[in-house]
């Protein structure tokens, strides 16, 4: 199963982003490969509509979760019906390897 | 009379939310929320006088899937599959979550910084310890 990780930067040692549609970089977990893919966010910098573009490009990569530190108003009912688990997870110290870390218990 | 009216009456009346709050925890801004709850008054008198019914139907709603909170990772995740039981956390896969009732005023920080000024009903933020 694949799961989506918000991030500030493009490796493992980086930490959570807790924002979800602004996010910088985007980790997705393969849970049964152990592989990971950094994708940088197209929809960083966007006016507004960057939190739906995001869901689109976790959708798009087949994520069944994301974990970030916080999901938008209009996020939770798109999420809700793509069928995606979220995460929030409020400390963002927390580094992208040690979240994968807790994915593999 | 439409969801969104019955749920502004309810957090207001019922759950003595104030407007700012219950605005909060409905998504809307606090005028757009005393608009609705102004509508949903207007209605229930209407009824009131009127001896009509009260059909609750319609409106701009969405309903949040549940929400748990694990004690041993500390996160929040919700439950999109509502026919399915949550069975351990998905993050760290332990089985110490409860349901977390969003809006809980124990639960919620947000309401418990916010205090009424008894003399006007305004409402005002709490100082923090240091002051």
């Amino acid at each position: 199963m694949k799961v989506a990780i918000t991030s500030t930067g493009n490796s493992p040692d980086a930490t959570l982003d807790p924002r979800f549609g602004r996010c910088a970089y985007f980790v997705i977990y393969d849970t049964q490969s152990r592989s990971t893919e950094f994708i940088p966010n197209p929809a960083r910098e966007a006016e507004d509509g960057a939190g739906p573009e995001a869901v689109k490009l976790v959708a798009s990569r087949n994520a069944k979760k994301i974990v970030s530190g916080e999901f938008g108003l209009k996020i939770k009912p798109l999420l809700d019906s793509l069928k995606i688990q979220m995460i929030v997870l409020k400390d963002p110290g927390k580094r992208v390897s040690e979240i994968i870390e807790m994915l593999n218990h | 009379m439409l969801y969104e009216e019955y749920e502004a009456l309810r957090l207001c009346d019922y759950d003595l939310y104030n407007h700012h709050q219950a605005s909060e925890l409905m998504g809307v801004s606090r005028p757009t929320f005393t608009r609705i709850y102004a509508s949903a008054r207007q209605k229930i008198a209407n009824a009131f006088v009127e001896g009509k019914p009260i059909s609750i139907e319609g409106g701009k709603v969405y309903f949040d899937s549940d929400w748990y909170h694990c004690q041993s990772c500390g996160c929040y995740f919700n439950n999109p599959e509502k026919d399915i039981k949550v069975e351990a956390c998905p993050l760290c896969g332990a089985a110490t979550f409860n349901n977390f009732e969003y809006g809980d005023p124990e639960n919620d920080e947000e309401c418990r910084n916010v205090s009424r000024r008894r003399s006007c009903g305004r409402e005002r933020r709490k100082r923090h310890q240091q002051s």
